[in-house]
């Protein structure tokens, strides 16, 4: 059943706060259906990005000039944000990093380090993107460890079962997505996390396509690591964040060494700096934080409740109308979805629809997105995607629907 | 004909479409239509991998010329593929080798050889030139 969109969510005055979204695509108004890959940047992100480097950069932590002094409040003050929007306990458990991938990298090569033996296992989904599938690789590798993957069914959902089989005390970790990049599937991390802890199993959350959906609290789902990435959430791209509870982050050792992450240093021995700095070596990405501080700040102005039940119409509405093109299969058609849509329309290869619909001013993604062994796993080279976000709207969707008709008329 | 006198032909040929649905339909009837490589030839050896989509290469020597052929799983890619080896097969390797290929560019399918299309088409005409270097060297 369509969910009717919230009282006072205005659509057409979101969308003009997307400069972005006004501009043309191959002479035609673009019709963004890539939000998943990255999503657009509000008038508030950039300018908030634009004021910082005016006004007020210089290094932080380090002088003790009054602009220093600013600019550090102004990236601090990011952490905070950061902090309310997931509902961390503390400051001290947000560490900013490039990106979702850059997060999961630093967990998975410090606990590596420190926790992975031979005979270990790690334990990941079989819809995992490919950036939480090698860095655990990378650190099984490294130890003599194993990596097991819990399998997906034919609606792309994880067969719990054998995640319940597969969770033995070899285990060392679990690191799930929260939502499926290529499926839209919204996994049941809070179960997956309870049945873990059971066993004293610590686990990772990939956030990165969740965050642009969801409110995400990581104390009530009681993740160890949650992490994402600033620009998939209406954020500046090289910023993400990784959570991590304090004792597992007191636990790790430090990933990069430094200026900025240390706390004396000798020729002999460094001893290093207290969270969060102990993980965030070198000058950080100031203006990078203060966008994304403007993004939560953004979306907190909409609002999650809105969000979610305009999106919620948008993927309901889309699901319906493409099922007006005859010969189209849906991949990934999970119970609990969130708005991303990938399919494929009779023998016809993703590359050839994609590259039709570009040149009627529609961006989709189109490929393996970064998922080559779920791909494998439906037989399929790749899909076309569209992903929606609160922006997006049902002109965007009669445009899909539209163009996949025509481009399915010209390719058959 | 040349390289280039083919190449002309092409851009003569492409400057009779009025719009881009026009030159997409001629590329994907190139595409569907030509048999282009033995299904012999459709093999991990002879697989040029894209991200987007795959393409397969042969290169062989017939006298003094080399005789590609070649397929894609992508009917749009195998279009400029059909495309690609009129212009370079059954030429002089020495030739294939030195080739500057400007037609492309200006029958506005430029996008298509960008690296970052990641559709395999740049590293096949790479690979192209490469055979057509060590089969002169060869011959």
């Amino acid at each position: 059943m369509a969910v009717t969109a919230q009282k006072g969510f205005d659509i057409e005055k979101l969308r003009s706060d997307f400069p972005l979204l006004q501009t043309n695509m191959n002479g035609k108004p673009i019709a963004f259906l890539d939000s998943a890959a990255s999503s657009q940047k509000p008038n508030s992100v950039l300018q908030a990005m634009d004021t910082y480097y005016r006004e007020k950069h210089a290094n932080v932590h380090r002088g003790v000039y009054q602009l220093s002094q600013e600019a550090t409040a102004a990236y601090e003050n990011a952490r905070e944000l950061v902090k309310g929007f997931i509902n961390a306990p503390s400051a001290r458990e947000v560490i900013f990093v490039r990106g979702c991938t850059e997060a999961i990298n630093l967990v998975a090569a410090t606990f590596g380090r420190r926790f992975l033996m031979a005979g270990d296992e790690v334990l990941i989904s079989a819809m995992e993107h490919h950036s939480n599938i090698v860095p655990w690789q990378m650190a099984c590798e490294n130890k003599g460890a194993t990596l097991k993957v819990i399998p997906v069914n034919e609606k792309g959902e994880l067969v719990m079962d054998e995640f319940d089989r597969l969770l033995t005390s070899k285990v060392k970790i679990v690191a799930v997505t929260h939502v499926s990049n290529t499926l839209g599937t919204i996994n049941p991390v809070r179960e997956i996390i309870e049945k873990a802890h059971a066993k004293d199993i610590p686990v990772l959350v990939d956030g990165a396509q969740a965050i642009p959906h969801m409110q995400v609290d990581v104390q009530e789902l009681d993740a160890d690591f949650y992490a994402f990435s600033g620009h998939k959430m209406f954020g500046p791209t090289g910023i993400g964040v990784l959570y991590g509870k304090e004792e597992w982050l007191n636990a790790l050792p430090p990933y990069q060494g430094g200026g900025e992450m240390i706390e004396t240093v000798t020729f002999e021995k460094t001893t290093y700096n207290e969270l969060p700095h102990k993980f965030e070596a070198g000058t950080p990405d100031i203006a990078g934080t203060v966008g994304l501080g403007a993004a939560i700040e953004y979306i907190g102005s909409v609002g999650y409740p809105a969000i979610h039940a305009h999106e919620a119409e948008l993927l309901d509405y889309a699901t319906r109308r493409l099922q007006e093109v005859e010969g189209i299969r849906f991949i990934g058609t999970a119970r609990e979805k969130a708005s991303v849509i990938s399919f494929l329309v009779g023998g016809i290869h993703p590359y050839d629809l994609g590259t039709i619909l570009d040149k009627l001013g529609i961006a989709v993604r189109t490929g393996h997105h970064c998922t080559q062994p779920l791909m494998d796993q439906f037989c399929i080279p790749g899909t076309v995607r569209a992903s929606f976000a609160f922006y997006n709207n049902k002109t965007d969707i009669d445009r899909l629907v539209d163009g996949v008709k025509r481009a399915v008329e010209m390719l058959r | 004909m040349s390289i280039n006198q083919i190449q002309d032909e092409i851009i003569d040929e492409f400057s009779l479409f009025s719009d881009w649905m026009e030159k997409y339909e001629y590329i994907i009837d190139l595409g569907k239509h030509l048999p282009l490589i033995d299904e012999q030839y459709k093999d991990e050896e002879h697989l040029i991998k894209g991200c987007q989509s795959r393409v397969w290469l042969h290169a062989g020597l017939e006298g003094d010329k080399v005789v590609f052929t070649a397929d894609s799983d992508a009917v749009i890619t195998k279009g400029i593929i059909a495309l690609l080896v009129r212009v370079l097969s059954n030429q002089p390797a020495e030739e294939v080798a030195q080739s500057e290929l400007y037609f492309i560019d200006k029958i506005g399918l430029k996008e298509h050889l960008s690296p970052t299309r990641s559709n395999g088409l740049v590293s096949m005409v790479k690979q192209m030139k490469l055979y057509g270097l060590a089969l002169h060297a060869k011959s």
